[in-house]
């Protein structure tokens, strides 16, 4: 007996035909700074061979009739996240230097930049030119868009980046309505996140100029590309602890609202301020990076072997929190080498996550919102069984199947996150490598809640090359699964997914 | 005048018998039997047929009618009938409805539906509910601009912390205006320095939520305050309006609602309340609950068996006031021989509130104090009247006429007055006025 597909798989093979030849024009801006520098530009030439002739043969098998629905945009989500990632590792494989010249850590390196994870495996920068490194930079802006625009506009109903959430937080009700067509809220989005990043380059140059000359206009940008988009990746091997601490202020606060819904900023740029100051989510992300950076201060003040200084602990403070839960994955400092309680409070600060449609990963502060309040209804109605009692998120009451999805998700994610630190002690273990159980905990937390840095050689300072690379394997795939939000991809291993 | 009622079931009766010794009252049924009963009951001329058509409304003189009441059971066919009464003639129309959200229309757009005064069943029963369970230390209270307003007089008992203090100290409510003082049956405009004494009564015109507070100032022992259980019974129309009613006066009532769907739309929209889901005709969830403590009980189930039931049993429990929603006039009685505190009918609430606007005056609504000394009148005010387009200070000084303007609503909304505020076309002004001074006032309207 043979089942039909009943999937129009054609439609999402065009669309990611669609996305691969588009990747080539990114792929250009390495290749005029291979250019301006004197460097080979053949690493990129072939990445944009590879990207236009894939892009063109995933076109051809497009068949006009085919809508592209909820099943097709699952899988079209999967293909292109993989596929670009795939296109993505030329570069570095072709340009042959270091750790990344290995197609699996090219593989993985390049999907740590489009999930916007940013763990790295390069081990020694300098061998590397300025255009691959210019390169990882890119990518991860890629992905901080990619993400934006899926999350905020476009097939709001598949849930990735937590946009089906987005009903759920107050005042935003209806994603879509940002503007009646889809297309038009994409370009507003996608507006906003190159102004963003443009004012980054500004502020991150000029204060160049001003106080430390190592930032560049290279650097400028590189950063940029890679604060918005809370991603991570720095052609400096100290990460941003490599410039002035005025600098790594700066950084903050471009971490802070690449994290912040970006619907939101698009109501507070619209002269709707409230809606942004006044939503819970808000409060909550805020309030628990807030709560962690004071904690992790005061136990740097505490740790007698720190010596920053009192504005040097609190911005390393502050920093390193920031970076963690907006997880972004920048280093002011190697946190490796701090006390454990502050490590293990960064640890801690890796599953909070930012606001939902934005650019951050994790689990996200409005799960744990409403999950928080779900748990605290439970105790109410403990006592008083018959009492119904909405969950409300900004005084909108949240939808009870939301708080069910919310629930399984959860719980999902911290499944993956233990089989995947079993994975990664098992697999040390085969490879007779010194993996701690914190370090396995963080590395598997890191990679699959995209953040970047770990702990122990992992840590920010550090490089994933010290993994098996089996362990590397298992690591790239559930980059991708972690960043598209584990649905989209294990909806393609059901048998209802194809068939019926 | 002349009257053509639409519809004569109970209020349609009420409205007919109040207006009948006065006025020439034509009352259209869609039950023949039923007009010809009415007939001889009342000294009414009747007519058979269906009110919304214009063939009977010509039949009923509805073209030269001053007025034109639909109060049949039905909101879509009092709004329709409403609706063609514009089409023959100027009359003023009063539309009685269930609905909230055609009330809401109405408000957003006055003349909607032509409908010149809409009076929502529901919501005014609620509104006559948290009246009752808040201002029980009111001598008398009146509604005005449609809810928006309220007018209540308090007598200053011994031992109220508001004896002793003068205006200006016991008027501390952004919302609240000082309209009067009656001391030894003479009535004075107070102003912030005159004092207030015990056994005075304190005339105060201000937002429902500002008289309440005001309450609480004046008789902290009777008032009801947050700390107080309030428990609603049935999350019908009525109990859900007067549980939004209890939130708004800053109460943290406790709804109880057996369907499970109504129940979490109540509690969607009723973020204050405590929704419970179950039949509260069970005693044992009953005392697990502790509704045996609440202070104020109100029942608002569709039927007046459960009603009934449900009262009886919750002052068994040792609730202390019970306050029951009776849908058939006929029961009231009973209801309150048998032990309810009070039995509120919506239709009996609904009858008053049109009566009273049936007046023939310029003020659309009136209130008497004191044995006719003085009267809180709303005004409507009209293009080009002698009242607007001045401050209040200046209108106050000119006019040799006593009165204090208590409240100002504009489009729906309650403007506080101010000597400085200057009054518009189209506001509705409610004041306190020396009988004497009412002719000059209505005048200038």
């Amino acid at each position: 007996m043979t089942t039909a597909i009943r999937v129009g798989w054609r439609a999402s093979v065009g669309l990611t035909g669609d996305v691969l030849a588009a990747l080539s024009v990114p792929l250009a801006f390495p290749l005029l700074v291979a250019m301006y520098y004197g460097e080979s530009p053949l690493p990129f030439l072939a990445a944009i061979a590879v990207s236009l002739a894939l892009g063109a043969a995933f076109r051809s098998v497009r068949d006009p009739t085919a809508n592209l629905g909820p099943r097709e945009a699952f899988l079209a989500v999967a293909m292109i996240w993989f596929l670009v990632a795939a296109v993505g590792a030329i570069p570095f494989v072709v340009a042959g230097v270091g750790t990344v010249a290995h197609p699996v850590n090219a593989m993985f390196e390049s999907m740590s930049g489009l999930t916007t994870t940013g763990a790295t495996v390069l081990v020694d920068f300098s061998v590397h030119s300025r255009s691959v490194l210019m390169w990882r930079q890119v990518i991860q802006w890629l992905g901080g868009l990619g993400i934006l625009i899926l999350a905020t506009a476009v097939l709001s109903e598949l849930g990735v980046g937590g946009a089906q959430l987005m009903e759920t937080e107050s005042q935003t009700q209806d994603v879509n309505k940002l503007t009646p067509k889809i297309s038009r809220t994409a370009q507003l989005i996608w507006g906003i996140y190159v102004g963003l990043t443009a004012l980054a380059v500004v502020v991150y140059f000029g204060l160049g100029l001003a106080v430390d000359p190592q930032m560049d206009l290279y650097n400028a940008v590189a950063h940029a590309f890679t604060s918005v988009a809370t991603a991570g990746f720095s052609p400096e091997p100290l990460s941003v602890g490599a410039f002035h601490p005025l600098i790594q202020w700066a950084v903050v606060p471009f971490m802070v609202i690449g994290s912040t819904s970006f619907v939101l900023i698009y109501f507070a740029i619209n002269g709707e301020p409230m809606r942004l100051l006044k939503n819970e989510e808000f409060h909550f992300y805020l309030g628990a990076m807030g709560t962690l950076a004071s904690i992790v201060a005061l136990g740097l003040f505490l740790d007698p072997n720190v010596t920053f200084g009192v504005e040097g602990t609190i911005r390393h403070a502050v920093f390193n929190v920031a970076s963690i839960v907006t997880t972004t994955g920048y280093a002011s400092t190697d946190y490796v080498l701090w006390a454990p309680a502050a490590k293990h409070m960064l640890f801690m600060g890796m599953f909070i996550g930012g606001m939902v449609g934005s650019t951050t990963c994790s689990i996200k502060s409005l799960r744990w919102l409403v999950a928080l309040k779900s748990f605290r209804r439970n105790l109410f109605t403990a006592i008083h069984p018959e009492a119904v009692r909405p969950v409300r998120i900004s005084g909108k009451p949240v939808d009870e199947a939301a708080i069910r999805d919310i629930y399984a998700y959860l719980l999902l994610s911290i499944v993956i996150f233990f089989l995947l630190a079993v994975v990664i002690v098992v697999d040390a273990e085969r490879a007779d490598l010194q993996v701690t159980e914190f370090e396995a905990l963080g590395a598997a937390a890191t990679t699959f809640l995209n953040i970047g840095p770990a702990f122990g050689d992992a840590g920010p300072y550090g490089t994933f090359a010290s993994f098996s690379m089996s362990t590397r394997a298992v690591m790239v795939v559930l980059m991708w699964i972690g960043r598209i939000e584990i649905i989209p991809v294990l909806v393609l291993f059901t048998r209802a997914f194809w068939t019926s | 005048m002349h009257v053509v009622i639409i519809g004569a079931g109970e209020v349609g009766t009420s409205i007919a018998a109040s207006l009948a010794s006065d006025h020439e009252v034509v009352v259209v049924d869609v039950d023949p039997d039923r007009a010809e009963q009415l007939k001889y009951e009342l000294d009414v001329l009747t007519i058979a047929g269906d009110g919304t058509t214009s063939e009977i409304q010509t039949a009923a003189d509805v073209g030269r009618a001053d007025m034109v009441i639909a109060c049949t059971d039905n909101d879509q066919t009092n709004l329709v009938a409403c609706g063609t009464a514009k089409t023959l003639g100027e009359g003023f129309t009063i539309a009685r409805v269930k609905s909230t959200d055609f009330l809401r229309t109405w408000e957003g757009n006055e003349g909607a539906f032509g409908v010149d005064f809409m009076v929502c069943t529901d919501l005014l029963t609620a509104e006559n509910i948290v009246r009752v369970i808040g201002l029980p230390a009111a001598i008398d209270v009146d509604p005005f601009a449609s809810g928006l307003v309220q007018m209540a007089e308090f007598e200053i008992a011994e031992g109220s912390p508001v004896a002793g203090q003068t205006v200006s100290e016991a008027d501390r409510f952004e919302s609240l205006t000082f309209v009067g003082l009656f001391r030894d049956g003479e009535m004075t405009i107070p102003r912030g320095d005159t004092g207030i004494a015990v056994g005075d009564r304190a005339v105060v015109i201000g937002s429902p939520e500002s008289v309440q507070s005001f309450a609480t100032d004046v008789a902290p022992e009777t008032t009801p305050d947050r700390a107080d259980e309030i428990v609603v019974v049935g999350g019908s129309e009525i109990g859900y309006q007067t549980a939004r009613l209890l939130e708004e006066r800053d109460f943290k009532p406790r709804l109880i609602e057996r369907d499970a769907d109504r129940a979490r739309w109540l509690a969607e929209n009723l973020p204050k309340t405590v929704v419970m889901e179950h039949d509260a005709t069970d005693t044992e969830f009953l005392s697990r609950e502790h509704v045996d403590d609440a202070d104020i009980l109100v029942t608002a189930l569709r039927s007046d068996e459960k009603n009934l039931l449900v009262s009886v049993l919750a002052k068994r429990l040792g609730v202390d006031r019970v306050i029951a929603v009776v849908d058939s006039p006929d029961y009231v009685t009973v209801f309150e021989e048998i032990g309810i505190d009070i039995a509120i009918n919506p239709r009996t609430v609904t009858a008053e509130e049109i009566t009273r606007f049936t007046y023939e005056s310029v003020a659309e609504n009136i209130a008497v104090l004191e044995n006719d000394q003085a009267e809180v009148l709303e005004l409507e005010l009209t293009e080009g009247c002698g009242l607007t387009g001045r401050p209040i200070s200046e209108i106050v000084a000119e006019s040799d006429a006593r009165f204090v303007i208590g409240a100002i609503t504009r489009n729906h909304k309650l403007v506080t007055p101010r000597g400085d505020t200057v009054l518009q076309a189209g506001d509705h002004v409610i004041l306190l006025a020396e009988s004497d001074a009412i002719g000059k006032i209505t005048s200038m309207a």
